[in-house]
């Protein structure tokens, strides 16, 4: 296994910059729009219902076709194979049929010479509609009866009597907003014939495996004859695991269809108006618990806007579940959730997956103990911490590797949380227009896809005579580092520098049936895949060393210094060179299934994760109680990242999953009309944090202590999605200080995201409470 | 019939220019310099950061803007660089990479020219990293490496020889002052006596500015520009900023950067203001006059001239007419211009001791953000009384506005606490918002209310903007 100690000139644990980082710096980085383009390749647009839901009675394209520069426009009759692009639940239309089911929905995809002409021809059509009553709201769509799948439930215990038996109780409520993924780069898909039916994509994708699948299946034609290809994204966050592949599909179309090359790259407005968004949720609590702030029973339901299709809902409000114990160990519990099928955007995969949303509302109710209590947040948190005798989750899974409760006291410790608690209470005595609050949250987040049949991954690895290393493997890369670090694993097993080791395109012609880079799991199940097929051929040049120099495989070691054969030394490229004259594979493929996780959906129960990852964060904000504007001023954080493979691609995880996850709270707020338009979609009206809304004063450590008790590559940790869920520091601490504005008028009502408006909304409720 | 400007010094003479095209689409599909990223084609994420260069004084002055809604022919006469300009070697792309500023790499680009600017002591090279980068977005960082990198880098001057002498060459030529393009006229005047001229000649035709905001009408509702355009980019005339002890005035021209020191010496309250107009490549892009004239009922400028008082002039051939500036806002989508009129300047009194000022914008996020309520406070307190009041806000109404009824309840009456309190539900009067996703209509009376009281903690020095707390 690969978790032994490293020696120490190892790429291993070494804070090396990106791979592509001067080359990003440079302008040089290739993204699918900066491929040159066949001389005659066409451009795409899509055509988009401007109705959330209606009867489509006709579509009349004639002026779309005859606009300038046009050259075909496709629909719905002209798919070849099946209208179907969703990821398992067959309900994800290309082209709208009979019905539009959200506005923005694609109806159409013309053509034409320039993306210009193909974007102002779209807009030609003309539709008839009938309109038909839309569903836009959770509630109205749960009111109605319209679900993806039956409520479903996870918990222990009677519930009911032990909350009734309780001897204290709050109930409250959290609305919980979307988000927008505003990846930097837009969707966009490069089309282009083969020979004999062939299709070349260049995808924008966090998922190439299924993107070649759905053209294959859009087209009528054998996933064979689909090669999908991605060497990096500009951004992805989720947003690229299923939404891209609509439009790969799409411009596969066109092109099967017209034999051209064609693109599509979508305008920023079309882009957030047509794909899916982190889920808007609403979590009721009831909690009983004790004095001292011990919870004895908590009820949960959460119910989420899951959009027009399935998607990745089912997953993703499982995983809302599965995060709404975060840390803390609920004696009796009960778990709802609700699954409403609305007429808006299908919402899909975003950092987090579902998890943030579940962990917030934990949050959320532990606040609202403390305050019935009057006690610091903090204690009661450390109170309901998983403990020896008190680790079984609501999903029957042993907590078994906690280091929340030694995290947490050495954050508490490190950032001063106690004294600063008290400089912010004595602020809040003395001010009268600025408000202070601070607060420290967890976060233990499950790592392994739920779906236990996606914990696999593949590599390819080829050593070439020279000793160059070429390596492949299923991840994809979208910035967060996942090429370099599978490259250190890689270069480690030969001993040599990370230079050698040169990272490529994903291809599904070189890594078949590959997962999607999602779940965090990119390095956990690619960088153990590259590692077992690096290892392979170590093992073939382990056993030609031995043969070649006549001593023992266990005399053979591969070091920095060269590989030694006993007392003798040879070049790791003089020993490729050799094993290639006595006819060795130089070249092995690597697998890997992530081992013992299991899962039973219809009683929720199981070990769905092969670990949790940890950390926790201090945020200290204020807020103007004359316009609800705030300011997090300072953050200090402490994550776990196991044996960091590379620390410097963690804490840019953990810093950009932070600012992310605090926009997600704060700032980015996504408005729909009452007709269930997006009103908020580009940068003008969607408001990502910027450089300002980075608190001046960020602490950013990774827990030195941290290794993965569970064997995975180099016993690190996966380190993609926990850290958003660090800015649930920030909402907590919001909260304390719209309470501050209004002392003694009891817990305020906040919901997410943040907004100035929002703020001054719960102060002025928080005053009309207090009569 | 060419256009002829500088890449990397090099002279391009472009014969066939589509006046709507944009420098990005230029830069990408026929340079083939692809380095420059279209991220949202709008001017607010700073994935297109590309400089102009312009001659100032005798030295180049260098601008980072937004390509993406910059229009071909508003290079006329400039020297342009891109991130390839830079070679991939220069210490601002060097230090980005080793301090991990990049992540998925797509705003890295932009970052890079914008921290090149700023480095080379372009426009606007004084103002914070934070203000300096407010225009480029970034997903993935966290921006914490990308500020680190803009605090450590020193100041690495450009050799600007060759550039001067290109630039020089192209203004003692500087080939034709019309373009056509099939039916497309496109008239690029040097001097505000052109530009009147060609005003009465062609009053139909559109001006455009810094294309801040008609780049959008292009690139995004994809509109087709009128068949008569005039570029206005080469009136170095109406770039003037002439301060007095009586006056700030300003030509139509001027940039928001360049007028940002004038502003904060005119008063504090103002400069604040204006550092939140757009991202850093907005504010070395935009107009003082062109966010006038454009008449946009939540322009941040406006609000604030108005409560200080600012007067227009119009220029109409050699006529020209003073017109108090909330004068010129008829109605939504309508002003007092005539056909062939053009602002030419605005001049605003400079605020005495004994005026209380107090500006609000106030938005979702900070920086680079529209507002949801813009309010502009200026009351003259004499012998604690206020003898005058005029306040002005944005986002309240279809066109900047002022208070009037809030204006007649404090006039006279004595500046205390008590006085605010009761003249706020005035403003009931004067305003009945919208809801709009900005905010509802009950948060922006609610809070122009509040702006009332924040006015009067500032005047009694109590911090009452969170932005200006020390770090926790």
């Amino acid at each position: 296994m690969a978790d032994q100690e490293m020696p120490a000139p190892g790429a291993v644990t070494r804070a090396l910059p990106h791979d592509s980082a001067r080359a990003h710096a440079a302008g040089t980085a290739l993204y699918v729009d900066d491929v040159p383009l066949a001389a005659n390749a066409l451009h795409g647009a899509f055509g988009l219902s401007t109705h959330a839901h209606a009867r489509i009675l006709g579509m009349d394209l004639a002026a779309v076709r005859a606009a300038p520069g046009v050259a075909a426009v496709f629909t719905a009759a002209d798919i070849p194979g099946r209208n179907d692009v969703s990821p398992f639940a067959g309900d994800d239309r290309l082209f709208a049929e009979g019905e539009t089911i959200y506005h923005g929905q694609a109806l159409f995809l013309v053509v034409a010479e320039s993306h210009r002409a193909a974007r102002a021809a779209a807009r030609l059509a003309r539709m008839e509609y009938q309109p038909l009553p839309p569903l836009l709201t959770t509630a109205e769509a749960l009111a109605a009866g319209s679900v993806l799948e039956p409520t479903q439930l996870m918990g222990r215990g009677d519930t009911a009597a032990a909350l009734a038996a309780a001897p204290r109780r709050v109930c409250g409520e959290l609305e919980i907003g979307g988000q927008d993924h505003f990846y930097l780069e837009g969707q966009i898909a490069l089309a282009t014939p083969q020979e004999e039916g062939g299709m070349h994509v260049l995808s924008s994708t966090q998922h190439p495996s299924e993107v070649q699948h759905i053209i294959a299946r859009v087209l009528g034609r054998a996933d064979a004859e689909v090669t999908v290809e991605v060497r990096r994204m500009g951004g992805g966050f989720g947003g690229k695991e299923t939404q891209a592949a609509w439009f790969a599909a799409a411009a596969a179309l066109a092109a099967a269809k017209t034999g051209r090359q064609v693109k599509i790259r979508l305008d920023r407005d079309d882009d957030m108006i047509m794909t899916g968004k982190r889920h808007e949720f609403t979590a009721v609590y009831d909690a009983g618990f004790d004095e001292a702030g011990v919870l004895h029973a908590v009820s949960l339901e959460l119910a989420s806007r899951c959009g027009c299709t399935a998607d990745l809902s089912h997953a993703i409000n499982d995983r809302a579940m599965f995060h709404a114990d975060n840390c803390y160990f609920y004696p009796a519990v009960s778990i709802v959730s609700h699954r409403a099928r609305t007429h808006t955007v299908s919402a899909t995969a975003f950092r987090g997956f579902g998890g943030p949303q579940g962990m917030l509302a934990a949050e959320r109710m532990i606040d609202h103990v403390a305050h019935e209590l009057g006690l610091d947040p903090l204690e009661v948190r450390r109170r309901n911490f998983y403990a020896p005798g008190r680790d079984m989750t609501p999903y029957a899974m042993r907590v078994t590797d906690n280091i929340a409760p030694e995290l947490v006291a050495e954050l508490a410790r490190s950032s001063d949380y106690e004294g600063r608690r008290a400089a912010v209470a004595e602020w809040n005595r003395a001010r009268r227009v600025i408000k202070k609050g601070i607060a420290l949250t967890p976060v233990k987040f499950g790592i392994s896809f739920t779906t236990t049949h996606l914990n696999q991954g593949g590599a390819l690895v080829h050593v070439y005579t020279d000793g160059s290393i070429l390596l492949n493997h299923g991840g994809t890369e979208m910035g967060q580092g996942l090429m370099i670090k599978v490259a250190q694993v890689v270069a480690d097993v030969f001993a040599v520098p990370v230079e050698t080791v040169r990272v490529c395109a994903t291809r599904t012609d070189k890594v078949p049936n590959t997962s999607a880079t999602a779940a965090s799991s990119g390095t956990d199940i690619n960088g153990m895949a590259a590692y077992n097929a690096a290892e392979a051929i170590r093992q073939r040049l382990v056993a030609f060393a031995s043969r070649q120099f006549s001593v023992p495989e266990e005399a053979v070691r591969f070091t920095p210094a060269g590989v030694w054969a006993g007392a003798e030394r040879v070049d790791f490229t003089e020993l490729c060179r050799l094993a290639y004259f006595n006819r060795v594979s130089l070249s092995a493929n690597g697998f890997y299934a992530t081992p013992e996780i299991h899962y039973d959906r219809k009683t929720h129960t199981g070990r769905p994760f092969f670990y949790f990852a940890y950390g926790a964060a201090v945020s200290e904000v204020a807020i103007d109680t004359l316009t609800g504007e705030h300011k997090v001023l300072a953050v200090d954080i402490l994550h776990d990242a196991g044996r960091s493979l590379n620390p410097a691609i963690d804490l840019g995880q953990v810093e950009g999953g932070f600012v992310q996850g605090m926009g997600w709270l704060t700032t980015e707020e996504l408005v729909f009309d009452a007709a269930g338009r997006l009103l908020t979609h580009a940068p003008s009206t969607y408001k990502i944090p910027t450089a300002s809304d980075r608190p001046a004063r960020m602490e950013i450590r990774l827990w030195a202590a941290g290794r993965n008790p569970s064997p995975t590559i180099h016993r690190s940790k996966a380190v993609g999605e926990p850290p958003l869920m660090l800015a649930n520091s920030v909402f907590c601490a919001l909260t304390a200080a719209v309470a501050a504005a209004v002392p003694g008028a009891g817990f305020p009502r906040l919901d997410a995201p943040a907004t100035p408006e929002r703020i001054l909304a719960a102060i002025a409720e928080l005053k009309a409470r207090h009569g | 019939m060419s256009l002829r400007f500088l890449l990397d010094d090099e002279l391009i003479t472009l014969e066939a220019v589509e006046p709507a095209m944009t420098v990005l689409e230029w830069l990408r599909l026929r340079a083939r310099r692809t380095g420059t990223k279209e991220g949202c084609a709008e001017g607010d994420c700073g994935a297109c950061t590309v400089l102009l260069g312009e001659l100032a004084g005798g030295r180049v002055l260098w601008r980072a803007v937004n390509a993406c809604i910059l229009f071909l022919p508003m290079l006329a006469g400039r020297a342009l660089l891109t991130i390839e300009s830079l070679g991939g070697t220069h210490p601002v792309q060097a230090e980005l990479a080793a301090r991990h500023g990049s992540q998925c790499g797509f705003c890295t680009p932009g970052i890079v020219m914008s921290l090149y600017a700023r480095s080379i002591g372009g426009l606007g090279a004084g103002q914070s990293v934070e203000d300096a980068l407010a225009g480029n977005l970034c997903r993935c960082t966290g921006y914490g490496p990308i500020l680190a990198t803009a605090r450590a880098l020193a100041t690495h001057p450009r050799d600007d020889t060759s550039t001067l002498a290109a630039l020089r060459a192209l203004a003692a030529d500087p080939g034709p002052k019309e373009i056509r393009h099939g039916a497309s006229r496109v008239f690029l005047p040097a001097s505000a006596d052109e530009l009147a001229a060609l005003c009465l000649a062609h009053p139909r035709a559109r001006l455009v500015a810094g294309a801040t905001d008609i780049g959008l009408w292009v690139t995004k509702h994809l509109r087709v520009l009128e068949d008569e355009v005039i570029f206005l980019g080469g009136l170095g005339d109406l770039r003037f900023i002439e301060e007095t002890p009586e006056a700030l005035r300003l030509g139509a021209m001027v940039r928001y950067a360049e007028a940002l020191p004038a502003f904060t010496r005119l008063h504090p309250a103002l400069g604040r203001l204006v550092r939140r107009i757009g991202g850093a490549q907005i504010r070395n892009a935009g107009t003082i006059g062109g966010n006038i004239a454009n008449g946009s009922p939540i322009g941040d400028m406006p609000p604030a001239l108005i409560a200080l008082g600012a007067t227009l002039t119009l220029r109409w051939g050699e006529a020209r007419r003073t017109l108090a500036l909330e004068d010129f806002f008829i109605a939504y989508g309508e002003q007092d211009r005539a056909p062939g009129e053009f602002i030419e300047a605005v001049t605003i009194p400079r605020p005495g001791p004994e005026d209380v000022i107090s500006i609000s914008k106030l938005s979702k996020r900070f920086d680079s953000d529209i507002s949801s309520v813009c309010g502009a406070f200026n009351l003259r307190v004499e012998a604690g009384r206020i003898i005058r009041a005029r306040i002005a806000f944005g986002g309240m109404a279809a066109t900047p506005r002022r208070a009037r009824a809030l204006e007649a309840a404090l006039t006279g009456a004595p500046f205390t606490e008590d006085t605010l309190t009761a003249a706020a539900p005035r403003l009931r009067e004067d305003f009945a918002p919208l809801t709009d996703l900005r905010g509802s209509a009950v948060y922006r009376m609610e809070v122009a209310g509040n702006l009332l009281a924040r006015l009067w903690a500032q005047s009694q020095n109590e911090t009452a903007d969170v932005r200006e707390l020390a770090d926790g």
